[in-house]
């Protein structure tokens, strides 16, 4: 025989302040819990929109990033006539040779310069990156010292509003246009015309080539193509595959130290969980007593003190989760060590992190109410009515 | 006297919950303490920093290099009394993972030493590296975990630098001056570098990451800056020079977000224990009403009953705060043994423990108001009647 649901609902009900710390303490647990899930889901769903499957990117052999590569001038004419990529409607070959550079910016806010990605691309590059919308101004003119800047440098940096100019490589550089990246990598760029870029910094060679598949099985081919050529020392990845390994270093470091967080926080919720649970079995001895004298079975005492501390545990649960759900309006922007620059991203939540959000708060509300609920159940109806 | 007593002896009534609030305290404090610590931890270049050194690199961004001959210009400008060059090289020792990551730079070999006194060589292995092209010194943190001996021979990769393996003979291990002096680098011969570079890639040869400036008097550091930032002003590269401090702060700067969340998250561990403490203090009162009463009606003042309350939820705090930071010392030392090289610096400092004495002693206060307050209301003949 089951005891009713409402018995079970009341007793939480009836000890609100109780209740409420309790649920507090868990629901700061499980906010921290899920928002360490939601930045490393953030900072993948960034990287991964920023790659296309349809792309493949060429860097200098063993280079881990664009900053450290170089590729030169005839290596990347090479590519362009390999029958792996794909070509326009006016038979031009779909290749983006790039050249990447840092420059500091001050943060809105702050004095301190932060590194920004400046990439140097032509109409070509733009063309391969459909996610990216010019949102307010105008892109830049070709052969001019003009740049458009990422949404996330708009918002979050100095001096870098339309019409102002910044200083680099010995030059004014104009912006003239936002850019919308639709969420990815992008954002935190800025962006301009490539051969005024390598003659600024007085580079000779692209930092990358990105490639247009012919079709998104041709990435092995590519391979073994740039692999027999002696004259391409270069590395072949795609996109998406390329993105994730920037991010691996932050992605790693956030979720050691968000995981490390949670089980330390979450022991001081369990013990808050079982000192409630234990109050609640000894206040209620008498009437523990009285169940069992009913009837009620001792699997019956324990299931009901369990479940009250589930409930218990899915209230603070759903509490953290809702604060956790307003973290999505941030935006973080911090250094990505493998980029060495900064990168914007947010909280991001999905279904996988609600469903492990309440996973991980039920095990709280078992861990911690399961000694009380034993205890519970082993208390004699003597015993117990004696004690009320 | 008396009142002490008393409250130990209420401290004692309820063991087990009294147990478990002085655990999750523990543990609560503890973790507060290691995230201060942590926090700590991200600014260790800047606590080593030298008011005597200054650090000069390109104006651009750090990634961008300067012509090696700068040094001898540097040298001349009024107040300099020596300059090394130091590149970082990026070195990658086995994997890429974070407890296998250490520091590596390409520097001047006769005087880089010098230029850091707090770096500890004896001076006849000292002398072996001069002599030794492919000699190394490491810190003692990675001989220690890496169990590197002088005469060993360390491989690494460069993904900056390219070139297949690089081997570098380890000719000195050297010592920190004390806790602040970070011991995760190893340092081997610019000139090593640069004859390579010559080699393999001839137009990346002869140029330097960073000069490190040595000046006579700390207190002309802004001037000198100045000084020598004029003297490249209008070149192809011109300089951004400020002292070792304002640099290192620099690279804190650019992952700002992470150390502020971490510093937010050490604070919510603190709410959370709060809530835990209030629950045990609201539920202790609520059971004890009848005596409170009781002790009312004997003529105690109701500020009597507060004092009660507030002082057994301060005892409870300062038992487990007492324990907590006696233990965040050796859990600090075994966490940065667990932790590899990815803390160089990591010890728990005195404005930690001030800390977190100030964050018990305000849980213990702040948890025994609220009860004690309805406690100190309860009319007597209402708290007699009160049935918990």
């Amino acid at each position: 025989m089951k005891i009713p649901f409402s018995y079970i609902f009341r007793n939480l009900w009836t000890r609100k302040l109780t209740t409420l710390l309790t649920a507090g303490g868990m629901a700061l647990v499980v906010f921290v819990f899920a928002a360490v899930l939601m930045l490393d889901a953030g900072l993948k769903k960034t990287l991964v929109s920023t790659g296309s499957l349809d792309n493949a990117i060429l860097l200098r052999q063993s280079a881990q990033t664009e900053i450290q590569s170089s590729v030169y001038r005839d290596q990347a004419s090479l590519i362009e006539t390999l029958p792996e990529v794909a070509h326009g409607v006016h038979g031009e070959p779909l290749v983006s040779k790039e050249t990447l550079v840092l420059t500091q910016i001050p943060k809105r806010g702050s004095d301190r310069p932060q590194n920004v990605v400046v990439r140097g691309l032509s109409s070509m590059g733009v063309a391969l990156r459909p996610q990216v919308k010019i949102v307010d101004g105008r892109m830049f003119r070709p052969g001019t010292s003009e740049v458009i800047v990422g949404r996330s440098i708009a918002d979050g940096f100095e001096g870098v509003g339309i019409g102002e100019k910044q200083r680099f490589a010995g030059r004014e550089w104009t912006v003239v246009g936002t850019f919308d990246g639709g969420k990815s990598g992008f954002d935190s760029e800025m962006w301009g015309d490539v051969e005024q870029m390598m003659q600024a910094f007085r580079r000779t060679t692209y930092s990358a080539v990105i490639v247009r598949l012919r079709e998104r099985g041709a990435l092995e081919a590519l391979k073994k193509a740039i692999e027999a050529d002696q004259r391409l020392t270069l590395d072949v990845k795609s996109e998406p595959a390329f993105y994730e390994e920037q991010s691996k270093t932050l992605s790693l470091f956030i979720s050691y130290l968000g995981m490390t967080l949670s089980v330390i926080f979450s022991i001081g919720a369990m013990i808050g969980a079982m000192i409630t649970m234990y109050a609640a079995v000894a206040n209620r001895t008498g009437e523990i007593g009285t169940l069992r004298a009913l009837g009620f079975r001792r699997s019956s005492i324990l299931a009901a003190f369990l479940i009250e501390s589930i409930l218990l545990s899915l209230v603070g649960g759903a509490m953290g989760l809702t604060l956790a759900s307003f973290l999505q309006a941030f935006t973080i922007t911090t250094m990505n060590w493998q980029s060495f620059s900064q990168l914007a991203f947010g909280f991001h939540l999905t279904a996988s992190i609600v469903a492990a959000t309440f996973a991980f708060s039920v095990f709280m509300g078992l861990a911690g109410g399961f000694l009380p609920s034993v205890r519970a159940a082993r208390l004699e109806i003597v015993d117990s009515l004696r004690a009320a | 006297m008396y009142y002490l007593k008393l409250i130990f002896k209420n401290i004692f009534r309820h063991r087990l919950r009294s147990l478990l609030t002085i655990v999750g305290l523990v543990v609560a404090i503890l973790a507060f303490g290691l995230l201060q610590t942590v926090v700590h931890a991200w600014y260790a270049g800047a606590d080593m920093a030298s008011a005597n050194r200054l650090i000069t690199r390109n104006a651009t961004s750090l990634v961008f290099s300067l012509p090696a001959y700068y040094r001898e210009r540097i040298k001349a400008v009024d107040g300099v009394t020596a300059v090394s060059i130091s590149n970082w090289f990026g070195g990658i020792y086995k994997d890429q993972s974070f407890a296998n990551f250490f520091a590596t730079f390409a520097v001047d070999h006769d005087n880089f030493f010098d230029l850091y006194p707090e770096f500890k060589v004896k001076p006849d292995e000292l002398l072996v590296f001069k002599k030794d092209r492919r000699g190394a010194v490491v810190g003692r943190l990675i001989a220690d975990q890496h169990h590197f001996k002088v005469g060993d021979v360390i491989p690494m990769t460069s993904p900056i630098y390219g070139g297949g393996t690089w081997e570098f003979t380890v000719r000195g291990i050297y010592e920190p001056k004390d806790e602040t002096t970070v011991t995760r680098q190893l340092y081997f011969h610019w000139d090593y570098l640069n004859e390579q570079m010559k080699k393999r890639f001839p137009r990346r040869a002869e140029f330097a990451g960073v000069f490190v400036v040595q000046i006579a008097d700390g207190s002309r550091a802004a001037e000198v800056s100045q000084a020598i930032d004029k003297e490249f002003k209008n070149s192809l590269a011109e300089t951004l020079t400020e002292t070792e401090k304002a640099f290192s702060l620099g690279f804190v700067a650019q992952t700002e977000a992470i150390v502020t969340a971490v510093r937010i998250v050490s604070f919510v561990v603190i709410v959370i224990i709060f809530a835990v403490v209030a629950n045990t203090m609201a539920m202790t009162a609520r059971e004890r009403m009848a005596e409170y009463a009781t002790l009312k009606a004997l003529g105690f003042p109701p500020v009597f009953v507060v004092a009660l309350i507030v002082g057994e939820s301060i005892m409870l705090s300062a038992l487990g705060g007492a324990i907590g930071i006696a233990l965040t010392f050796p859990v600090a030392a075994g966490f940065k043994s667990a932790m590899g090289s990815m803390f160089p610096v990591f010890y728990v400092t005195r404005e930690t423990v001030l800390m977190q004495v100030i964050a018990s002693a305000s849980v213990g206060i702040l948890a025994g108001i609220l009860p004690s307050i309805r406690a100190a209301r309860v009319k007597i003949v209402d708290g007699l009647r009160f049935a918990g």
